[in-house]
């Protein structure tokens, strides 16, 4: 175990009543360029963390919320590979 | 001579850009619309400033996908003169006429002010009237402009001469102060290999009016017309 | 379902019982559930101006160059010249920037851009007037304010800068009273032809109604109801009321709108605003003296399973509601196509005066239209007077090290260079600021109208805190002296009224006696209030915010070379004050700052005396004798010395002498009295300049001269000196060092 970082993903979307400008100027475009069965795209944010040992959880899920997230307008999921 | 002003959406430099050089320079200069397909009639294309697509995703990245760049590209390789500025060379980067990116400024903040540029090379169509290292002052106004590319290319632009503009302090001196974005070697403004293809950051659309603090925009534009002017009467 | 309207329902839809009583009667009947929603909007105070509309009756609106007068439109027009007029206001965006600063910020600049747009008027560039609290230190308010701060200012600068307007000017400070609720008041200001004026109403029966722009979302669902409400724990519950805002459509909407415009098929179009597809077919049906039926089922959406009530109190951004002459629906539908907008033919115009909303044909509400917006109530609220703040005496008052004070005036936040901010602001694009930020006005070269504008704005809130009336006084005064000093004659004012919860007493006092000082400072200074808006509620749970009342002034500037910076330009010039050297200590940030004492009556503002200093001022610059005009604010004339040596491209030194003056050095320097401005001129015009200010009879004296690398300031004898490096550093690079803390 010592010495092999442990990995944790979060991924960082915009909340699914939120407007996303991003996503939709993205997937008119993949419209234009002949992919026209595309019905919605949402951009978000995808990190990828490196830990020495497991961060406590209560504290992860702290982080998120405050500083890798903006609550007001979007929502993450963590994955613990 | 006719000069083509694209617009794209999200465009917003193309109207200062016309009048730039219809009111500042006086050159016949018109807007096509990034639905057309078609640059005949022109001699020359200006890819203005702005947020094209909202620069969504990256900056340039929808826009180099517009039916009008097709043409864009075309006529680049054909050798028609090219300018892209600000979002214009984020596109022509995205678009692969010229190498290399433009990333987020060092700051991480957008930054707007008054820049002076040393002039690197007057082997362009658009730098012909500016020999011996001209120092210009123009302003720049951008969030992603520094301009980044890999080692290898890096070598060749410099040896071919492509880097046409430097980040330079007032006398002309290149330093780490007077780099506003952290640019790779203070690059402002690059040119392709044929050299007819320029894309720069700073904006000489907004430096062609004493009023305006500069007039050094019309010294770029001006020389690109002289340069058509004697093909165009051919 | 239908849902049963309860006492309850009524009570969190923000209406009395009283005003229910008055819906029924305007109704002839119990209003449903959706109509409920539609009244609270209409009837909340960011729509109906309920608890001040009998104060802003105050303001003088008319005026000779009034094309368009303040509550006509979105945004009052005024004439500037040869047939070109301009219209401009400002709005706030507090509650939304406090909640979620960044999108509500970019969401403030979007949405008085549509006002300005909406006007037929294309807009040319902005100014912000922000407040937030104290920035400095490690304490977690001061975290949370530089977090604020930052926020906002990056929000400002992504819509701003994507649709490509440039942010120009404005002002900013910092006060404990704005911890938790800063203030976020946007100004645009945009240039049209007088036939190019755009009306927001309904015109023509059976004339279309069309929708364009973004899709209808649920976000930002009433938030007029949210702004007129104090902020509590309970909004940040609130959340997903805030609105996103997408610059890069309100970039093609404007262009489209424009364009539509130009085309002459316009009868009456509005910006889908507060209270989105509510306020507009209300308002556009009463204007026009007619109804307007639609069907909400042809709204473009971009959720699933909205209810009547969710899109009709929507505010999603960049919308518009645009009614069009027959036969102009195909000009309509060629234009949005070429930009690639959303536009829907949603109803049309009707003879029965009624706003008639259906769902899939039903009818879902129907409301008188012009009693909706215009009958809601009107109060008249108690006001308590605040007892009168004490006189300042310097007997009281220790003397501290001078030189220090002034090194830390120029580096407190709301003295220091705003660079930090403008420079994230594009502040060059369209080509025409001829002035950039960080001068008394900016200045802006309208290139189609050949027209040279000046704008500002102001207010000193710890005056207006200790004497509201005074404060809104001396806020019109020294915004038409920022604008003389640039050369420019003041034309026209919109305001800003930020104040706390107005049920209470002495809140309401402030408010009325802030107006009744604007109103009679814009009678004397001869502007005209052409528009504005009211943020009220703005509390945290400790306290309300000091009274804001926020003046915009616009000018013009009649020839080029009647242009005018703050800063000095040349070795061997004269500095000359034109006022008096003044002693008012009382209010002043030196107080603030220096002795952590916000307290004492403000200066106070003679009109002879400013008017006069004005006239002179104006004068001399127009005859050419001067070569900068700098107008004395916060930090008295010490500050306003330093930044005319450390503001310009050159920095460059000068020495003052006050001779025998008899008071203290740090009253001298740091007082605050009004109707004081810097010149600097050149030795040649020395006479001339002499001459018009004794003709005049206006108080002037010579201070000193330009030159050197020091400011040296001497009294009696007294001498100080700064380094203006020094001077500039501690200036320039503040804020900077402060957000890096």
């Amino acid at each position: 175990m010592l010495g092999v970082p442990m990995k944790v993903d979060v991924v960082v979307m915009p909340k699914q009543s939120v407007l996303d400008p991003q996503g939709v100027a993205v997937r008119n475009a993949l419209k234009d360029l002949g992919l026209d069965s595309v019905e919605s795209v949402r951009v978000g944010k995808f990190l990828e963390l490196e830990f020495k040992t497991l961060p406590d959880e209560a504290k992860l899920q702290e982080v998120c919320r405050d500083l890798l997230s903006n609550p007001v307008i979007e929502e993450y999921t963590i994955r613990i590979a | 001579m006719k000069i083509a002003v694209v617009q794209f959406p999200g465009s917003n430099c193309d109207q200062d850009c016309l009048r730039a050089l219809t009111d500042g320079l006086h050159l016949p200069a018109e807007y096509v619309w990034h639905k057309q397909t078609s640059l005949s009639g022109f001699d020359a294309v200006v890819l203005p400033g702005g947020f094209s697509y909202g620069d969504y995703l990256r900056c340039g990245a929808i826009a180099r996908f517009s039916p009008i760049m097709r043409a864009v590209v075309r006529s680049a390789k054909e050798g028609m003169p090219v300018i892209g500025l600000c979002n214009g060379f984020q596109i022509l980067c995205e678009a692969g006429l010229l190498p290399g990116a433009l990333i987020r400024n060092q700051s991480l903040r957008f930054v707007c002010q008054s820049i002076w540029l040393r002039v690197e090379t007057g082997d362009t169509p658009f730098t012909a009237n500016l020999q011996g290292r001209r120092v210009l002052k123009m302003p720049i106004a951008h969030g992603e402009g520094s301009y980044f590319v890999d080692e290898r290319s890096l070598e060749t632009l410099e040896s071919k001469n492509q880097v046409v503009f430097r980040y330079v302090d007032e006398t002309g001196d290149v330093t780490a102060g007077s780099n506003p974005n952290g640019s790779i070697h203070n690059i402002a403004g690059i040119c392709n290999e044929a050299r007819n293809v320029l894309g720069m950051m700073p904006h000489p659309d907004r430096a062609w009016d004493r009023k305006l603090g500069s007039e050094d925009g019309k010294l770029i534009f001006g020389s690109l017309a002289e340069t058509l002017e004697p093909v165009v009467s051919r | 379902m239908v849902t049963e309207i309860t006492p309850d329902l009524i009570r969190t839809h923000g209406l009395t019982d009283q005003e229910y009583a008055q819906i029924k009667a305007i109704l002839g009947r119990e209003p449903n559930f959706t109509e409920l929603g539609v009244f609270s909007v209409m009837w909340s105070e960011h729509c109906s101006y309920k608890n001040t509309r009998l104060e802003l009756k105050k303001f003088p609106i008319s005026g000779q160059k009034v094309l368009v007068k303040a509550g006509e439109e979105n945004a009052g027009v005024i004439d500037v010249g040869d047939s070109w007029a301009v219209a401009f206001k400002m709005e706030s965006h507090n509650h939304p920037s406090a909640i979620e600063p960044f999108q509500g910020a970019a969401t403030g600049v979007g949405g008085i851009i549509r006002d300005i747009f909406t006007m037929g008027a294309r807009p040319l560039f902005l100014l912000d007037s922000l407040r937030f609290g104290p920035i400095q230190g490690a304490s977690p308010a001061a975290k949370n304010n530089r977090r604020l701060f930052s926020e906002v200012v990056a929000g400002i600068s992504h819509y701003g800068n994507c649709i490509g307007i440039p942010t120009i000017g404005g002002e900013i400070s910092f006060d404990e009273s704005y911890e938790g609720n800063p203030l976020v008041n946007v100004f645009c200001l945009g240039i049209l032809r007088h036939e190019q004026i755009a009306r927001g109403a309904a015109k023509g029966v059976g004339n279309s109604v069309f929708y364009v722009g973004s899709e209808t979302g649920r976000d930002g669902l009433a938030g007029a109801a949210f702004a007129s409400r104090d902020l509590t724990e309970q909004s940040k519950q609130d959340r997903p009321a805030v609105q996103v805002g997408d610059p890069f459509k309100g970039k093609l909407l404007l262009e489209a709108c424009l364009e539509l415009l130009a085309s002459g098929c316009v009868a009456g179009i509005q910006d889908m605003g507060a209270a989105g597809l509510t306020c507009s077919t209300c308002e556009t049906a009463s204007r026009g003296g007619t109804g307007v039926e639609i069907d909400l089922a042809l709204v473009p959406q971009r959720e699933t399973g909205m209810t009547p009530y969710e899109i009709l109190l929507s505010e999603s951004q960049e919308r518009m509601l645009i009614i069009v002459e027959r036969g102009g629906e195909a000009t309509l539908k060629e234009i949005f196509d070429k930009w690639d907008l959303p536009y829907a033919r949603v109803g049309e115009v009707t003879c029965d005066g009624m706003m008639r909303v259906l769902d899939h044909g039903c009818v879902k509400v129907e409301i008188p239209a012009r009693k909706l917006a215009n009958n809601a109530p009107v109060y008249e609220r108690e006001a308590l007077a605040d007892p009168q703040a004490p006189e300042f005496r310097i007997e009281d008052l220790p003397a501290a090290d001078s030189h220090e004070s002034l090194i830390r005036l120029l580096a407190y936040p709301t003295i220091a260079s705003k660079n930090w901010v403008y420079r994230q602001y594009d502040h060059t694009v369209r080509a025409g600021t001829v002035v950039p930020p960080g001068s008394d006005a900016a200045v802006f070269y309208v290139r189609e109208a050949d027209k040279f504008l000046a704008a500002t704005t102001d207010c000193n809130s710890l005056y207006c805190k200790l004497n509201p009336r005074e404060g809104a006084r001396i806020a019109v005064a020294e915004a038409a002296r920022n604008l003389i000093c640039s050369g420019a004659k003041p034309l026209a004012v919109t305001d800003n009224l930020n104040f706390g919860n107005p049920y209470q007493p002495k809140i309401f006092w402030q408010l009325r006696e802030s107006v009744e000082g604007l109103a009679e400072a814009c009678l004397r200074f001869g502007v005209p209030v052409v528009g504005g808006n009211v943020s009220l509620y703005n509390q945290n749970p400790n306290s309300a915010i000091d009274p804001t009342p926020t003046v915009g002034m616009v000018g013009v500037i009649g020839e080029e070379r009647w242009i005018t910076r703050q800063y000095f330009c040349d070795q061997s010039d004269i500095i000359y004050l034109i006022g008096p050297v003044g002693h008012e200590l009382g209010a002043s940030q030196y107080l603030k700052i220096i002795h952590g004492r916000k307290e004492f009556l403000p200066p106070r503002l003679s009109y002879d005396l400013e008017l006069g200093v004005q006239a002179v001022v104006l004068s001399l610059i127009q005859q050419g004798l001067v070569k900068s005009a700098h107008d004395c604010s916060e930090g008295g004339l010490g500050v306003a010395l330093a930044e005319c040596c450390i503001s310009g491209p050159r920095r460059v030194g000068a020495r003052v002498d006050f001779g025998n003056w008899p008071e203290r050095l740090d009253q001298i320097l740091f007082n605050e009295s009004q109707s004081r401005v810097i010149l600097s001129a050149p030795p040649e015009a020395k006479e001339a300049l002499e001459a018009v200010c004794a003709a005049a009879e206006i108080q002037f004296g010579r201070m000193g001269q330009v030159g050197g690398s020091d400011l040296i300031v001497s009294a009696r004898r007294e001498t100080l000196l700064w380094d203006v490096d020094e001077l500039y550093h501690a200036w320039y690079d503040s804020i900077e060092r402060v957000m890096r803390s």
